[in-house]
Order: C-alpha cells, then sequence, then structure tokens
C-alpha cells in the first residue's frame, strides 16, 4: 500500500463515520450548521494526527500491558492543547462545541487509530493514515452539517439566502434532524456501494 | 423543588441521547435485545453516578486548590477508566450473581462518553455535591429510558419489511430520530 492509497482510503473506503460508524456523537451533536462541523472536523484531525505521530514513536518502548492507558494520556494530552489554543483565539466556535472538544478523548476513531495502525506503523505512514482520517471526518461532518443548515435554517456557512424574515425546515437544527440526515445518508451510502459491486460482478 | 426540576429534565427534557447526544455508540450498539438493554442501562447508571462523585471529589479537592484546572481533561479520563477496571475487580469479588449480569459491559463503559460527558457538565454548571449526584442518577435512568424503549422498537423491527439498503445502523438512525421528536414534546412541562 502506498502513501496516497494510505491516505485516500480513510476519505470514502474506510470513511469512519459511514462505513464504520464509529465517534457517531460529536458527529450527530454539533452537526447543526456547516462552520461548526468544519471546527469539529480540524480540531479531530489535529488531535489524530499528532497522537498517531507520537504514539508510532513511542510504540517500541511501550509494554503492551499498559498502552491503552498510555495511548489514552497521550491522546488526552493533544485533546488538553487543542481545548486551550481554541478557547484562546475562537471563543465563539469553542463555545458552540461546548463539551464535544474534550469529548475527543473518548471518541472511538482516535483510540481505534492508535491501537489498529499506529502501534504497528512507522511514523511517516501513521501521520499520513491520521490526517486520511481527519480529512474524511472533516469532510462528512462539513456535509451533514450542510445538509442541516440549508434545509434548517436556509443558509450555507452563515450566508443567509432566503428571505431573512423566513425559516427553514426548524427540525433539521434541531436534535431529530441530525439523526434523520445520518441515517438517509448511511443508506445512500449503502445503495452507492451496492450498485458498484453489481456493476463489477456483471462485467 | 431545584432536585425535582434537575430530574425531570435530565430524564425527559434533555435525555442524554435523544438530546444531547452522549452514549450514542453503546445505545446503536447493545440496544438489539431487551434483556442486554437492561444490564448495560444498569451498568452505566452505577458507573455514571460512582465516577461523578468520585470526579467531584478529585476536581474541588485536588485540582482547584493546585490551580490545575486544565489538567481536568487528562485527569478524569485517567480516574474514570481506573475506576471502571476497580468496580470491575470489587463486583466480581463481592457478588457473582451482579458480576455475570453487568460483567461484560463494564469494560465497554470506559469509552461511553456520557461518562466523562456528565463528569465535565457538573463542574460547568457548577452544581453542588448533592445536585451532582442527583444529575448523575437521572442522567443514568434517562439513558436506561432511552435504551430500553429503543430495545423493544428493535425486538418489533425484526419482523418489519425493511428496505435493503436501511437495514441495520440506518433504520436504527431514523427510529432514533422519530423517538427523538417525541421526546421534544417534554419541552413544554417545566
Amino acid at each position: 500500500m502506498n502513501n496516497w492509497q494510505n491516505f485516500t482510503k480513510g476519505i470514502l473506503k474506510e470513511n469512519p463515520v459511514l462505513v464504520l460508524a464509529l465517534g457517531m456523537c460529536p458527529t450527530l451533536a454539533v452537526t447543526s450548521s456547516a462552520i461548526n462541523g468544519l471546527g469539529m472536523g480540524l480540531a479531530f484531525t489535529f488531535v489524530v494526527t499528532l497522537s498517531n505521530i507520537i504514539i508510532s514513536a513511542v510504540r517500541k518502548i511501550v509494554p503492551s500491558i499498559i498502552r491503552i492507558p498510555i495511548f489514552i494520556v497521550i491522546i488526552a494530552t493533544f485533546v488538553t492543547i487543542i481545548d486551550m489554543v481554541m478557547h484562546a483565539f475562537v471563543p465563539d466556535l469553542y463555545k458552540a462545541l461546548g463539551i464535544f472538544i474534550p469529548l475527543i478523548v473518548v471518541n472511538c476513531i482516535v483510540l481505534g487509530r492508535a491501537e489498529a495502525f499506529a502501534s504497528k506503523n512507522n511514523i511517516l505512514s501513521s501521520m499520513i493514515d491520521g490526517l486520511g482520517m481527519g480529512v474524511g471526518f472533516t469532510l462528512i461532518l462539513v456535509v451533514i452539517g450542510s445538509i442541516r443548515e440549508i434545509l434548517g435554517a436556509g443558509s450555507i456557512f452563515g450566508y443567509k439566502f432566503i428571505a431573512p424574515t423566513a425559516d427553514g425546515i426548524l427540525v433539521f437544527i434541531l436534535a431529530p434532524g441530525a439523526f434523520l440526515t445520518l441515517g438517509i445518508l448511511m443508506a445512500l451510502n449503502n445503495s452507492y456501494k451496492n450498485k458498484t459491486s453489481k456493476s463489477t460482478k456483471n462485467s | 423543588m431545584e432536585y425535582v426540576i434537575i430530574i425531570i429534565s435530565a430524564i425527559f427534557i434533555s435525555n442524554v441521547v435523544l438530546t444531547q447526544f452522549l452514549g450514542i455508540c453503546p445505545f446503536l450498539g447493545v440496544s438489539q435485545k431487551m434483556s442486554t438493554a437492561i444490564g448495560m442501562g444498569a451498568a452505566v447508571m452505577f458507573v455514571l453516578t460512582i465516577a461523578t462523585l468520585v470526579t467531584y471529589i478529585i476536581y474541588y479537592s485536588i485540582l482547584v486548590p493546585l490551580q490545575l484546572e486544565y489538567l481536568q481533561t487528562i485527569a478524569f479520563i485517567l480516574v474514570i477508566a481506573s475506576l471502571v477496571q476497580m468496580v470491575e475487580i470489587i463486583i466480581k469479588k463481592i457478588s457473582q450473581p451482579l458480576y455475570q449480569a453487568l460483567g461484560i459491559y463494564l469494560p465497554l463503559i470506559t469509552t461511553n462518553c456520557a461518562v466523562l460527558g456528565v463528569a465535565i457538565l457538573v463542574v460547568t454548571k457548577n452544581y453542588n455535591l448533592g445536585e451532582s449526584i442527583v444529575y448523575a442518577i437521572s442522567i443514568g435512568i434517562g439513558f436506561g429510558l432511552a435504551l430500553i424503549i429503543m430495545a423493544g422498537l428493535r425486538e418489533r423491527l425484526e419482523f418489519a419489511n425493511v428496505p435493503q439498503v436501511f437495514k441495520g445502523i440506518p433504520i436504527t438512525l431514523i427510529l432514533a430520530g422519530i423517538l427523538s421528536l417525541a421526546f421534544m414534546g417534554f419541552t413544554g412541562i417545566i
């Protein structure tokens, strides 16, 4: 597997949210607008890339019995860093994302990548794997955020394109809209996969 | 009176799973059968209450006096992870039936974001010790309630004719969406 395949597998083929159904809590909770989804995605990319690098660097000196607590401390350190950075520089976004920034620690994708990939591979490919997963996660968050913002508020990235007094379909920026949007997106992904696997069988 | 408001709002109005999106993974993962849903609900309630109590004490008696509040995430996750292990060992020693009922769910709880989420929420909401414990128990009940309702619905779903592409997680998410709509109806009761 070359580096480019390693990078792109996180984006579609092994997309953490659509295919592996990991990290559902932030996916559902912070995607009420496209910009929130982008902010969460970037914070997540930072954590997963840097923790992958460090874990890969220390993988040979960590005893395997206590590797999980050590991984968690490394991940929690980067989460604390991004938490403080966002608090200082983008206070509005920090407020909107709320407790879901510290909760990146328990996001199963980060620990999953540490355990499944970074603890077995060298630093460069671990970094690329982390970046790919981060980009895949960010993309899906921005897509869900955009769909919900367009339908629910009639705007995109805060720019409103319907009449200022009009309302969107409010339910989509409230909690139920998150479940419905993600459910339908996953079904669409399944039907796309069915079609491609059928056409390869026929040919 | 304050306690009643905390209890009702934690169970119904801002239900931990359906409106705050904490603990979605076990909600989707172990809601297939009623018996496992009840076991998981009980285990989460148990760990959630103890974890909130311990993290509360650690935050206000260690981190605040030493001005180390910024270490909250690291300290809490370590405390919760070791606490879950300890609870598992103690239950195994004390009560074998309880261990058989809850045992397999306990390791899964470390990565349940509801536990860390509630520990952090209690600090951000400035609750006192009594309020924190009541809040944690109510969140646990709310989680169990959502899980049990969902398990009941999914047992019915076995016999429904679901389109091929919606099978599995997608239809569960749609179901959760409708359930969440129903819970929005509670918004007016306080």
